[in-house]
């Protein structure tokens, strides 16, 4: 049977990893490479590295970090943030990751979803989705969360899936920070309305709200940053949590 | 000893190109190449793939000589030669992603699509699943049955003496995993991604 995962994600600027509230207020803690490596010891299902302030700064040393990460760490990596081109995809694949995920160039320029995909399979990438509701739906933010596009998120999330996205990361920018929970309506719409599965994201403050993601929102997989980073719980409790609540978890 | 990873332009092998020199430390030496020669004089070739069955076929064609010197290594030589995701899927006769595609006909079968049951199961199939060991198979020597293994994939390789199965896992249906037909050996899942477990059948295929 298929398992839920769990994805611890650290978010990196300047090869260190930091965590926001709301993307302000950034406090650093931490090497990356050593950071994942816990996680991967401790049965993280797959690591998810952000560089958050990647659109407006000197992404080289994400490169250095994917790079030494994926000599360490024997399951999927993922990394995400600045990612502009077709030509940025194959650098960070060249580098060690396995997935890449997307958000600010697939808004501006959808083909770099279609593109990727056929030259490097649907399996490495991963459509992520900022969004914030606004009435009765979902528009898409861009730029760390700065950018409002106008654009649906639950109609954009099925276009993506036609151009061959593998998976959908979405995070609520509502919920980003704030560890009250994830957008459940959010996830299980979208969840519902695409056959490619959903990681959700943004919000997460404890391990209910994982359930909730997964049982809910209809998640395959749940991603969170802050009540892993902080040592608030390990991946391993919150694997044994999802299990007494009767999800299917790698132990 | 020398193993050789054939590097033809399929996609992203950094993960496995890592996880064969975690393994092989100072031991083994790996290669990552195309070069005829050194794949015709390795001990051991693996065969990665990722993307569409269709491109690694064409990727495998555009390099001249490479499919005659892999069917010299694997059919008439009998080296061992293990096939990962795609690589594995290859092996078949026909695939039929994007369009209907002549495999390398190692292991008599087809490549389709998983079959969702109406939007029941999400694909592609991503994540750790239990593997179903079905036959002992010497890259699962030490791996116990029902370990986690990881996938990503839409399609399953269906072959016809399902006597070559060596593992299945549960998705939608009982998904053909793992294949091994005297030295060729093929994983659906991941052994370069699957952390410790994986590393082991990495392992054991490179002290075969």
């Amino acid at each position: 049977m298929l398992k839920n995962r769990i994805i611890p994600c650290l978010d990196v600027k300047n090869g260190r990893v930091v965590k926001g509230i709301n993307f302000v207020d950034l406090q650093d803690a931490g090497d990356p490479v050593e950071q994942a490596k816990i996680y991967s010891d401790g049965g993280a299902d797959e690591i998810c590295f952000l560089d958050i302030t990647a659109s407006n700064e000197n992404r080289d040393t994400i490169y250095d970090v994917v790079e030494k990460t994926s000599k360490k760490c024997f399951v999927p990596l993922t990394v995400g943030g600045g990612v502009r081109s077709v030509e940025d995809i194959n650098k960070l694949l060249n580098c060690g990751a396995d997935k890449v995920s997307i958000n600010t160039a697939a808004v501006q320029n959808p083909e770099v979803v279609e593109e990727s995909s056929k030259k490097f399979g649907s399996q490495c990438i991963v459509l992520a989705i900022d969004a914030k509701k606004n009435g009765d739906k979902w528009e898409i933010f861009t730029h760390g969360g700065r950018n409002n596009t106008g654009v649906d998120a639950i109609e954009f999330a099925k276009k993506m899936e036609d151009s061959g996205a593998g998976e959908l990361l979405v995070t609520s920018m509502d919920r980003d920070g704030t560890q009250v929970g994830y957008d459940i309506e959010l996830m299980s719409k979208i969840s519902s309305m695409v056959n490619i599965p959903v990681i959700a994201s943004g919000g997460v403050g404890n391990l209910d709200h994982l359930v909730d993601g997964i049982k809910l929102g209809n998640a395959s997989a749940v991603l969170a940053a802050s009540i892993f980073h902080y040592g608030k719980h390990s991946v391993k409790e919150a694997k044994e949590y999802l299990d007494s609540k009767g999800i299917p978890v790698r132990i | 000893m020398n193993v050789t990873i054939v590097d033809y332009n399929s996609g992203n092998i950094s993960s496995v190109i890592n996880s064969f020199k975690e393994v092989a430390k100072d031991k083994v030496n790996i290669d990552v190449t195309s070069d005829l020669n050194k794949i015709k004089s390795s001990d051991k070739v693996v065969l990665p793939g990722q993307g569409s069955f269709k491109s690694c076929i064409d990727a495998l064609n555009n390099i001249s000589g490479l499919v005659d010197t892999l069917n010299e290594f694997a059919i008439n030589n009998k080296k061992p030669l293990l096939g990962i995701c795609v690589g594995l899927q290859m092996f078949a006769d026909v695939g039929f992603e994007e369009t209907e595609t002549k495999g390398l006909s190692w292991i008599s079968g087809k490549v389709s699509k998983i079959d969702n049951q109406n939007r029941k199961y999400k694909l592609p199939h991503i994540g750790w699943n239990q593997i179903n060991i079905v036959k002992d198979s010497k890259i699962f020597k030490g791996i116990e049955n029902n370990s986690h293994m990881y996938f990503v994939h839409s399609y399953e390789f269906v072959p016809e003496d399902k006597n070559v199965v060596s593992a299945t896992t549960d998705y939608s249906s009982n998904i053909v995993c793992s294949v091994e037909k005297e030295n060729i050996f093929g994983t659906q899942f991941h052994p370069e991604k699957s952390d410790k477990t994986g590393l082991k059948i990495i392992d054991n295929f490179i002290s075969l």
